[in-house]
């Protein structure tokens, strides 16, 4: 369902992204791990369109109705309608808008964009209230502006839960275990668990492995200055875990 | 609109050569035979707008007086402004739209040119296109071309005309109230309007009634090289209550024009008005050439026991602001509220607040002042909070934010206090944001375009004034203020 191909961005002439390639099929688990610096956080937000960036070669191919579409062109928001979602390593607040409106706004527009129909608040106050129980979120998130004043735990919730509602097809998580105690990563990753289905796809992006005992991967990927070093199985992340990032050379 | 960021994120300013804001609509011009009065200002022109509407000998002693004292004064210039030298004597201080034919009134005698402009506005003035539940008089230049409901409002003892007809018909009423609020001496140009003011609305709302629908005025100034000086004068007897609606428009114009406002309201005992603006007379271009000056005298007295006057204001237009509605909290138990979103674009320059002077006792206030700045305009909030010693156990709490969209702006609060009375309780709080880019990407990757993503945070921000407007006034705020910010940011 993604096809990245000699992806390479650079930024006031420093390459960040040095030519990846990374293949991923519907229903698969990826991770991403990385010393700090990589380039994962880059990776992530350019596929999810951060208008910072800007590939100075190769493509991002996503399936849209079957055709795979290098999504490099699209608006972020028109790849967000596509099902692709980038859960934030710094969610970002939103003073005075509530977190119900905003993600109903988010929900309702995404409907249009397929030409479904969109729910009135009534119906759509239940359905983010169910959601927000499953993430042991409290009812006072419900009316809170967007991130103002929730701890770093509470944000990354808040990201889990607007991926639960916006159900995408690919879910980028970037660093989303970073600051989380382990029950609320347990609670995290829950969540991503709940929502896999064959139908869709994730790309874990973390700097430790703890995360990967909850959200197991099918493939692990060591990004290494700018460049995929090595792409291996889930015993991958164990192994940097024991032996740090040292001892992979680059390409 | 992040305060300080806490966390490391790449809170990147918005690029400059992105910001250019929204176009304006109601830019054009009406072709029409206008009386004209000749430019300058002298005692002669004074005696003409007077002798125009046939007003009491009274009013013309009074408007004389105001002048003498104006000729005395000087411009003020506190105000956080840069503008150059308004020429007095290059301007017209009487434009009107010529009858078809001189006749007992009515709107089928007003230029058909005219009313199709009111039409292209969006305020039907006839009365068989009028707008249900909103009674409309339509001001153009120097005088009022029409009133709708004026009957069905009789009924209620309701009296709603412009302020030149209620001269003629109900001239005890006028002398009674007029000035008593702001007195011609009060400023500069309330002094100024006090000698050539033209027309605006009178509101007389009798004892224990209830205006069942909205009152509103319409301003377009129309003419070029011409003033607009309106008076408003709207009283509440004991119990009555009355919301009022105001809103300006004008050409695109390179030169500036000045439009010189004094409004008075009066509520007696238990009484309540609520007077809402939606200004957005033409305030430039991009490079700040053009638009109107806009210098008004806005000021409630809750002159009776637990009466109040809430003010509710959208400032989009004018080059320059300069208004400060007040509340005079006289009557014990009184409460004064002023809700405020003053939105600056290209080189705008607004300086406008609130006065709230504590006089009776246990009298509340509440102030609600949301500034947002773009492009290289500068927002200032100016508000003064006054607590008589006579005033026991008076109340204020203001809160006022501002947000800047770009790097190019200002945005600066001058809140003043002043309390004679340690009974008082007061709180104020403040707060400056930015919209930012990361704010924008954030809606944006969960799928809302970036218009959709700035009225998000636009109407957030603005929310609690918002929600003090009439109904299908928010809606048309909300517009003004996301037609005003396109393409301002991203």
């Amino acid at each position: 369902m993604l096809e990245i191909k000699d992806l390479t961005i650079s930024m006031n002439g420093v390459e960040i992204l040095k030519g990846i390639n990374l293949s991923v099929k519907q229903g698969e688990v990826h991770a991403i791990m990385g010393p700090n610096g990589s380039g994962k956080s880059t990776l992530a937000k350019i596929i999810a369109g951060h208008p910072d960036y800007t590939a100075t070669r190769g493509e991002i191919l996503f399936n849209i109705n079957g055709k795979m579409v290098n999504i490099l062109g699209l608006a972020p928001e028109d790849r967000a309608r596509e099902g692709v979602f980038l859960a934030f390593q710094y969610p970002v607040e939103i003073p005075g808008v509530s977190n119900a409106i905003f993600l109903r706004a988010a929900f309702n527009e995404i409907c249009r964009y397929h030409g479904a129909a969109e729910m009135d608040p009534l119906d759509f106050d239940a359905f983010l209230r169910e959601k927000m129980a499953r993430l042991s979120m409290d009812e006072k998130y419900v009316n809170r502006p967007v991130n103002v004043d929730f701890s770093g735990g509470e944000k990354k919730r808040n990201e889990i839960l607007q991926m639960a509602i916006l159900n995408p097809r690919l879910a980028v998580l970037d660093e989303t275990d970073s600051g989380l105690d382990v029950d609320s990563m347990r609670v995290v990753a829950d969540g991503v668990n709940r929502l896999k289905s064959g139908n869709n796809a994730f790309i874990v992006i973390t700097h430790y492995q703890r995360l990967l005992n909850y959200i197991v991967p099918d493939v692990v990927h060591i990004l290494k200055d700018g460049r995929i070093v090595r792409t291996a199985g889930r015993e991958l992340a164990l192994e940097v875990e024991n032996k740090g990032y040292d001892w992979l050379k680059q390409g | 609109m992040d305060k300080e960021p806490l966390e490391k994120t790449s809170q990147q300013p918005l690029e400059k050569d992105k910001l250019s804001s929204g176009e304006y609509k109601y830019g054009f011009y009406t072709s029409v035979d206008a009386d004209l009065a000749p430019k300058g200002l002298n005692e002669e022109i004074v005696r003409l707008i007077s002798g125009k509407k046939g007003e009491p000998g009274w009013m013309l002693a009074w408007r004389l007086k105001a002048f003498r004292h104006w000729q005395t004064m000087t411009e003020p210039h506190w105000a956080n402004f840069q503008y150059d030298p308004v020429d007095y004597q290059g301007i017209h201080y009487y434009s009107a739209p010529k009858k078809k034919a001189d006749g007992p009134g009515g709107l089928e005698e007003v230029d058909p040119e005219v009313v199709r402009a009111f039409d292209r506005l969006g305020i039907p003035v006839s009365e068989q296109k009028r707008l249900s539940g909103v009674a409309v008089d339509a001001v153009f230049d120097s005088i009022s071309v029409g009133t709708t409901h004026q009957n069905e409002l009789a009924k209620y003892g309701i009296i709603f005309c412009p302020i030149s007809e209620a001269l003629q018909k109900h001239p005890g009423l006028v002398k009674k109230y007029l000035g008593s609020v702001v007195p011609y001496t009060d400023n500069f140009f309330a002094a100024l309007n006090s000698a050539v003011f033209t027309d605006g609305s009178f509101c007389f709302i009798p004892k224990g009634v209830r205006c069942p629908i909205e009152l509103s005025t319409y301003f377009r100034i129309n003419a070029a090289q011409t003033g607009q000086f309106e008076r408003t004068l709207i009283i509440a007897e004991e119990g009555a209550y009355v919301s009022y609606l105001e809103g300006c428009t004008a050409p695109m114009r390179d030169e500036n024009q000045l439009h010189a406002a004094v409004v008075e309201l009066i509520a007696l005992d238990n009484a309540e008005i609520k007077y809402s603006t939606v200004q957005n007379w033409y305030s430039g271009d991009k490079d700040g050439k053009g638009g109107i000056y806009n210098f008004v005298t806005k000021r409630g007295q809750c002159r009776g026991n637990n009466s109040k006057i809430s003010w509710t204001q959208v400032e989009a237009g004018s080059a320059i602001t300069w208004k400060y509605p007040a509340v005079i909290l006289q009557g014990d138990d009184s409460t004064g509220e002023f809700y405020s979103v003053a939105l600056t674009n290209h080189r705008m320059q607004a300086d406008t607040g609130t006065k709230m002077i504590h006089a009776g006792k246990r009298t509340r206030s509440t102030i609600i002042s949301k500034g947002i700045s773009t492009d290289q305009s500068n927002n200032t909030y100016r508000g003064l909070v006054k607590i008589l010693p006579s005033a026991e156990q008076a109340r204020n709490f203001s809160r006022c934010d501002s947000m800047l969209v770009g790097n190019q702006c200002s945005a600066n609060t001058f809140p003043y206090i002043e309390v004679d009375n340690r009974s008082a309780t007061l709180e104020h709080e403040a707060s400056t944001s930015k919209i930012n880019a990361d704010q924008i990407f954030y809606l944006q990757s969960r799928g809302l375009d970036t218009e959709a993503a700035i009225s998000l945070i636009i109407n957030g921000f603005c929310k609690e004034v918002f929600q003090e407007l009439p109904m299908e006034f928010a809606v048309e705020a909300v517009k003004l203020l996301e037609l005003k910010l396109e393409g301002s940011v991203g």
